[in-house]
C-alpha cells in the first residue's frame, strides 16, 4: 500500500534524547532493506531484475525521509507548535475552517494534488532507462518536492491559509506578487492544455475509449440530480452507484468495438479537441452540481482504488523490467520521446512526480484551513506528496515492464514511424530496437485497439504497461483489454476532472485580473461575463491543444518540455517565496532546506528554458526549428515531418509561439526571483525582523490527537 | 479489530471524505449557535453547499 511508508500515525513521541533500542533496531533494518534495494538497482548490469527492487527502495527511502528529515524540519526548521491554534481552530465557521481529522484531511489533499502529471512523467522520461527516473523521483521528493509542499503548507497555515500569490504580494512586493499572479495564470493555461492532448491521443480512433469516457458524461449528470433531487447528501451512496456504473460503462465500450455502431465512436483526433473544448466551456458555466461536483466524487474514488490495485499489482506480479537500466538517449539526448540530454531535460520531463509546483497552490488553498494541529504539515504535507511519488515509481514501473521496442513503437512522433506496422518496425530497428510488425500487431490485438503505433503522450503506454500487470494477477491474459481501457477510462477521468476545475479556475483568476480594468466583468454573478471570460480561457487552452494535436512534428513532443518548464518554473517561485519567509523569520540558518532546492529547480529550468530558447540545435530549440522551416519555405523545399506547404507554415508558427511564450516564463520567474533576493538581502541586513504577516499566537484549546488515544471509529460518526 | 468495527471505520472514513458528514458537523454547530432557530434540512444545506462551492472553486492538480 502506498501508505505503508508512514507510520501508523502523524504521532510524536515527547522530546527524547535518544531513541529506544527497540525503534532503532527497528530504523536500522528499514535503512538496510533500502539499501538492498538501492544496492540491487546500482549493481545490476544487463541483466533483468525484478520490479520490485525498485518499490523496496522507494519504500524504504520513504520510510527513513519521513521519520527523519521530515521530523526535523517540522521541530528546528519550522518549529511547530501544537499549543498554537490553528486558523481551523481560531476561525472555524463551519465551512471554510474547521479542524479535519489528520487522517481525512491526508485523503482529501492527497486526491487534490495526484492528478495525471505523475503517470505520464515518468513514462516519457523511461526513454532514458529506469534508474535516473527512479533516482529522481525518489531523491527530488525527498529533499525538494515534499518539503515544498509542507513549507508552503506552514506557512500558508500560519497566515490563516492565504494563497501563494498572496503571500507573495504581501511579503515581498507588489511586482513579484503581480508577476507571479500572471505567471500561474499563464502555467495553469499550457497545463491544461497538454493534459487535454494527452487525453486525445489516448481516445483518437478508439471507439471503445470514447464510448466509454463520452459514458462519463451522462453518468456524473445522473449521479448530480440523484444527488440533488433523489437522496441530497448521500454522496457516499452515489458514488458507488456511479463507480458501478463506469465499470458497466468499460464493459460497454467493449461491446461497441464489435458492434456496427462501433464507426459513430471513431472520432479524428480534430474532432476530439472541438468536443473537448465544448465540453469545458459548458462544464465551467453549468452549476457545479450538475457536473462538476459528481465527477469530482467519481475520479476521486477511481483515483484511490486504482492506485491500490496499482501497488498490489505492481507487488504481487513483481514483473521484471525489460527497459535498460540507463539507455543511451540519456547521454546522447538524441531520443525520440523528447529531445535533450539528462540534464536538465530528464528532471523536466518527471516533473509532477519529484516535485510539483502546483502543489503549491494546493497548499496554499483549502488545506491550511483545515488542519487541527500544527504537527500534522508533516503527515498531510510531506506524506501526502510521498504517496504521490510512490504512483510516479509505479508509473515508471508500467512503463519499464513494457518491451523497448513496443515502448518507441508507441512513443515516438508519428512522423518518424510512418504510418504502418512495418514502417514502424523499421523505424525502431533504427533506433536500436527490435519489434516485429506481427508482435506489434498483436499487441494491439490484445488490447482490442486498432493501432499502438504512434499512441504518444503516455497514457496508452501507461495503460499497456497496466494491463500488463494486473493481467497477471487479475483476469489473465483474457482480461488484458479491459485492464487496458480501465486504465484509459482512469486516466481521462483523471484528465478531465483536471480540465473542468481548471477552466473554472481560470476563470476567476481571470475575472479578478479583468476586474481591475472593467469592473463589471469581475462580478462572479453577472452571466455574460462568466461566458465572456470562460470562453477565453477555453479558447487560450484551446488554441495550444489544437496546436498541439495537428503539430506535424508530434504534440507532445514540441509541448511537454513547455509544460514540464512551466511547472518546475512554478516550483521556483514557491521555493523562492518559501525561503524569503524563512529568512525574513530570522531562520537564515536554516535556509538552505528550501535553498538548495530551489537553486538546483532554477538551474533545471533556467538551463532547459534557455536551451528552449536559444540553442542553435533545431532539435532542441524553437527558435532555431523555426529558422530551419523558414529557411526551407523560402527556398521551396519541404523537410521531413512534412508533408506539404500548409504543414511548413505551421511548424513555424508553433515554434514561434512556444518560443515566445517559453521566453515569457523565463522572465516572469526571474523578475520574482530578483524581488525575492531583494528583500532576503534587506532581511539579512536588518538590525530588527522585517514584519511578516504571520497572524500572532493565540493558546489551542482543542487536544492534540496524540494526547487522547481515539480509536478511529470513536470519532462520531 | 472486528468485522464490524472496521466495516464502521471505513463508512466513517468514506463519509468524512466525501462531506457528507458535513451536514450533521454543520446542524450541531447550529444548534450550539443559533438553538432557537431550525435546523435547515438536508436538502437546504446541499444548495448552500452547492452555492458555496459555486463561489470556492478548487483547482485539481496535474
Amino acid at each position: 500500500m502506498p501508505t505503508s511508508a508512514m507510520p501508523e500515525s502523524g504521532r510524536e513521541v515527547p522530546e527524547k534524547s535518544r531513541m529506544s533500542p527497540k525503534s532503532l533496531a527497528i530504523w536500522i533494518a528499514v535503512a538496510l532493506v533500502g539499501a538492498i534495494g538501492w544496492a540491487v538497482l546500482a549493481l545490476s548490469r544487463g541483466e533483468e531484475i525484478s520490479a520490485v527492487w525498485l518499490v523496496v527502495a522507494a519504500l524504504g527511502s520513504y520510510a527513513i525521509a519521513y521519520r527523519f528529515y521530515s521530523r526535523f524540519i517540522a521541530r528546528r526548521v519550522l518549529q511547530v507548535d501544537d499549543t498554537r491554534a490553528t486558523p481551523a481552530e481560531r476561525l472555524e465557521d463551519g465551512v471554510d475552517f474547521h479542524p479535519t481529522d489528520r487522517r481525512v484531511l491526508f485523503g482529501h489533499h492527497f486526491a487534490a494534488i495526484a492528478g495525471a502529471g505523475p503517470l505520464v512523467g515518468p513514462v516519457l522520461a523511461a526513454q532514458m532507462g529506469y534508474l535516473p527516473g527512479t533516482v529522481w523521483i525518489i531523491v527530488g521528493v525527498i529533499f525538494a518536492g515534499a518539503v515544498q509542499d509542507m513549507i508552503v503548507l506552514f506557512l500558508s497555515m500560519r497566515r490563516d491559509g492565504k494563497s501563494l500569490g498572496q503571500m507573495a504580494r504581501d511579503e515581498i512586493g507588489r511586482v513579484g506578487g503581480a508577476a507571479a499572479l500572471i505567471g500561474v495564470f499563464a502555467i495553469m493555461i499550457i497545463l491544461l492544455a497538454v493534459l487535454a492532448m494527452v487525453v486525445v491521443n489516448a481516445l483518437a480512433e478508439s471507439a471503445w475509449g470514447t464510448f466509454s469516457v463520452t459514458m462519463t458524461i451522462p453518468i456524473a449528470l445522473f449521479m448530480g440530480f440523484y444527488l440533488r433531487y433523489l437522496r441530497p447528501g448521500r454522496v457516499v451512496e452515489t458514488s458507488f452507484i456511479g463507480v458501478a456504473l463506469l465499470l458497466l460503462a468499460i464493459l460497454g465500450g467493449g461491446w461497441i468495438q464489435d458492434s456496427s455502431l462501433a464507426e459513430y465512436f471513431v472520432w479524428s483526433p480534430e474532432t476530439l479537441v472541438f468536443c473537448l473544448v465544448g465540453y469545458g466551456f459548458v462544464a465551467s458555466v453549468l452549476p457545479v452540481w450538475m457536473l462538476l461536483a459528481p465527477r469530482d466524487y467519481l475520479s476521486t474514488f477511481m483515483k484511490v482504488g486504482t492506485i491500490a490495485l496499482m501497488a498490489v499489482g505492481v507487488v504481487v506480479a513483481a514483473p521484471t523490467l525489460k527497459a535498460e537500466s540507463v539507455t543511451e538517449f540519456a547521454s546522447t539526448g538524441t531520443g525520440p520521446v523528447f529531445a535533450g540530454s539528462l540534464f536538465p531535460f530528464l528532471f523536466i520531463t518527471i516533473a509532477c512526480g519529484a516535485l510539483s509546483g502546483f502543489h503549491a497552490l494546493v497548499s496554499s488553498g483549502t488545506t491550511p484551513k483545515l488542519i487541527q494541529k500544527e504537527s500534522q504539515v508533516r503527515l498531510i504535507g510531506y506524506g501526502s506528496m510521498l504517496t504521490e511519488s510512490f504512483v510516479a515509481v509505479m508509473a515508471l514501473i508500467a512503463a519499464c515492464v513494457l518491451e523497448p521496442g513496443l515502448y518507441y513503437a508507441m512513443n515516438s512522433p508519428a512522423a518518424l514511424l510512418g504510418p504502418t506496422v512495418e514502417s514502424a518496425s523499421e523505424a525502431v530497428r533504427n533506433l536500436g530496437f527490435t519489434i516485429t510488425p506481427d508482435q506489434l500487431t498483436a499487441a494491439a490485438k490484445a488490447v482490442e485497439e486498432q493501432t499502438l503505433v504512434g499512441r504518444s503522450g503516455g497514457a496508452p503506454t501507461l495503460a499497456v504497461g497496466m494491463a500488463e500487470i494486473f493481467a497477471g494477477v487479475f483476469g489473465g491474459a483474457g482480461m488484458k483489454a479491459f485492464w487496458y481501457h480501465f486504465a484509459i477510462m482512469f486516466e481521462a477521468l483523471f484528465i478531465l476532472t483536471t480540465v473542468d476545475a481548471g477552466t473554472r479556475v481560470g476563470r476567476f483568476m481571470l475575472q479578478d485580473m479583468l476586474g481591475n480594468v472593467w469592473k463589471p466583468i469581475g462580478r462572479v454573478t453577472w452571466k455574460p461575463g462568466i461566458w465572456i471570460t470562460s470562453a477565453l480561457v477555453v479558447g487560450a487552452w484551446g488554441y495550444f491543444l489544437y496546436a498541439g494535436v495537428t503539430d506535424p512534428l508530434g504534440g507532445i513532443k514540441q509541448l511537454f518540455p513547455l509544460f514540464g518548464i512551466a511547472n518546475q518554473l512554478l516550483a521556483a517561485v514557491a521555493l523562492a517565496v518559501t525561503t524569503t519567509l524563512l529568512i525574513k523569520h530570522g531562520k537564515l540558518r536554516w535556509a538552505w532546506v528550501t535553498g538548495i532546492p530551489l537553486a538546483w529547480d532554477v538551474a533545471v529550468t533556467f538551463t532547459a528554458g534557455w536551451q528552449k530558447v536559444f540553442s542553435d540545435n533545431p532539435a532542441i530549440g524553437f527558435f532555431a526549428l523555426r529558422d530551419k522551416y523558414a529557411a526551407a519555405i523560402d527556398k521551396g523545399e519541404l523537410l521531413p515531418g512534412a508533408t506539404n506547404m500548409d504543414d511548413m507554415h505551421t511548424i513555424v508558427l508553433n515554434n514561434t509561439v512556444d518560443g515566445v511564450i517559453m521566453a515569457i516564463f523565463l522572465l516572469l520567474v526571474l523578475t520574482v526571483l530578483i524581488n525575492c533576493a531583494v528583500v532576503c538581502v534587506r532581511a539579512v541586513r536588518s538590525p530588527v525582523p522585517l514584519p511578516t504577516t504571520e497572524a500572532p499566537y493565540v493558546e489551542s484549546r482543542i487536544d492534540a490527537p496524540e494526547q487522547s488515544d481515539e480509536p478511529l471509529v470513536g470519532a462520531k460518526s | 479489530m472486528s468485522l464490524r468495527r472496521w466495516a464502521r471505520a471505513v463508512r466513517w472514513y468514506l463519509r468524512e471524505l466525501t462531506g457528507e458528514a458535513e451536514y450533521d458537523r454543520y446542524c450541531e454547530r447550529h444548534r450550539r449557535h443559533h438553538p432557537q432557530a431550525p435546523v435547515p434540512t438536508r436538502r437546504e444545506y446541499d444548495t448552500l453547499r452547492t452555492l458555496h462551492r459555486e463561489e470556492h472553486p478548487q483547482g485539481r492538480c496535474c
